[in-house]
């Protein structure tokens, strides 16, 4: 205790800095990246609005068919519904959702990845001012699931508005009064669920990948 | 005050190697850096000054050889130590700014602060407090992009300095400003150093930032070549002066 203090103090760890203040960071980077951040959610919103239109626009259909009423079936077979066939899942559609979720996927990564490259130096002078890894980490954890997580509402808004206005379209009258609100409901829990999933999933690799940057890295003089 | 050199670097060496070819950036670099002096770091492109900056920020880890911060030495600390030592011991300025492009000058300080465990109210006291002491009061909530060259050299300088540090290191803090912007950042570094007993390291190719140093290190080919105290310089920087002058 009584030695020399430039030499004999222990130095600490770096203390972790909390998941609010990384979002925050997180949060501020997103929004002024704006436009990239939407292009980056295009690729979600598209995917998850497919999927919620398939599903919601499903739900209609059987909800119809179930009054089983001629003027409605006449509407039905005219939207090139599938009378006969009813409640038999589509093959062709959920190979086309499953590759549009896919696609989602890897641009959300392929997106981060890349703002991850553009950022390596900001990565080292976050190091160089004390960050941990766990900050970086965190911090672009949050950026890519916010950015999914976002995309995916938009997506689910998106493609309920499309589905029920194509719906509109063909049934008129006939699709308010026999909305199955229970089955849409539940719909949208799997586009929720499935959206947040796949960008928590897309998430996790660029976060790493941000983390292993070096400090060093913030020396790089660029032109 | 004791003689324990604040940092000393015991024959470092690094070799950067890219497939079969090597090149030796230090070649066995030994200096001790004394509390509160002004050092600067001369020598031609390539000659290993930023290395040298690398190993001496604990930002990089010598091939060979071993650097001791305030005693201890850097290898045996681990990740979270070397953070602690990054993020409480030293201030980093950089050539290129190096400010969060996303992030206000008054955010871009408070990180700094948030880091070495401030709240983020507190943070933006601090963070404002410096900022106004290094003449940038009125813009803290600008963002980089909003500011000039010089006020981004300022804000960088509140940054390196809001945690306090016992050291900054300055790699070519002027390479980017005009002349009468990089004289106007040295002479806040030479405040730094007489008010607050900072240690400062700067790189430079720029004799003019000589006059602030009280020791001139000289490297050529990754190797000390001269060390010259400040008595020193004053008969060089005049012989200098005298031939580009001519
Ligand atoms: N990451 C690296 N990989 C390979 N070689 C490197 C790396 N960094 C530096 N070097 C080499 O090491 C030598 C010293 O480079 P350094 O950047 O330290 O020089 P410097 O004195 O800072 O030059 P300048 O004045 O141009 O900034 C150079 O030959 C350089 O090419
Ligand atoms: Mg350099």
């Amino acid at each position: 205790m009584d030695k020399a203090p430039q030499q004999m103090d222990e130095i600490p760890n770096q203390r972790e800095v909390a998941w609010p203040i990384a979002f925050s960071v997180a949060w501020g980077s997103l929004r002024r990246r704006f436009m990239r951040a939407m292009i980056t959610m295009a690729g979600v919103i598209l995917a998850i609005a497919f999927l919620t239109y398939m599903l919601i626009t499903d739900n209609v259909n059987q909800a119809l068919l179930g009054l089983r009423s001629d003027a409605v079936n006449i509407l039905l077979q005219k939207a090139g519904v599938d009378i006969l066939a009813a409640g038999a899942t589509d093959q062709m559609m959920l190979m086309l959702i499953g590759l549009s979720l896919i696609t989602c996927l890897v641009g959300i990564i392929n997106a981060m990845l890349m703002a991850v490259t553009e950022r390596i130096k900001e990565i080292g002078t976050l190091k160089c001012l004390g960050a941990l890894d766990s900050f970086i980490v965190k911090t672009y954890f949050i950026e890519a699931s916010l950015q999914g997580i976002i995309g995916t509402a938009m997506g689910m808004a998106i493609g309920f508005l499309i589905a029920i206005l194509i719906a509109l379209s063909y049934y008129h009258q006939y699709v308010f009064p026999n909305l199955p609100m229970g089955r849409i409901v539940g719909s949208l829990s799997i586009s929720l669920t499935v959206g947040s999933l796949i960008s928590i999933a897309a998430a996790i690799l660029p976060a790493y990948w941000a983390a292993q940057k070096a400090p060093v890295d913030a020396m790089r003089v660029e032109e | 005050m004791t003689d324990i050199p604040i940092i000393r670097t015991v024959n470092v060496k690094k070799i950067y190697r890219m497939g079969t070819h090597e090149v030796h950036a230090l070649r066995g670099i030994t200096l001790d850096i004394k509390a509160g002096e002004y050092v600067s770091i001369m020598g031609p492109s390539g000659s290993g000054k930023s290395t040298f900056f690398n190993m001496v920020g604990v930002l990089d880890m010598p091939s060979e050889g071993e650097v001791f911060m305030r005693g201890h030495p850097v290898s045996k600390l681990s990740p979270s130590q070397l953070a602690w030592v990054r993020c409480h011991n030293i201030g980093y300025i950089f050539q290129s700014f190096n400010l969060i492009p996303t992030m206000t000058a008054l955010q871009n300080v408070s990180i700094a602060r948030i880091f070495a465990g401030s709240s983020p109210a507190q943070a933006r006291d601090e963070a404002a407090k410096v900022l106004d002491q290094v003449g940038l009061g009125n813009r803290i909530h600008h963002v980089p992009g909003q500011l000039s060259g010089g006020q981004q050299q300022r804000v960088a300088i509140a940054r390196a300095l809001v945690n306090q540090p016992a050291i900054i290191l300055a790699d070519e803090p002027t390479g980017n400003l005009d002349l009468r912007t990089g004289e106007e950042i040295i002479n806040l570094l030479s405040k730094m150093k007489s008010t607050m007993g900072i240690t400062i390291i700067t790189a430079t190719h720029d004799m003019k930032m000589l006059s602030a140093s009280d020791t001139v290190v000289r490297i050529k080919d990754g190797a000390v070549e001269s060390v010259q105290s400040r008595d020193e310089i004053q008969i060089s920087v005049g012989t200098i002066d005298g031939k580009t002058l001519a």
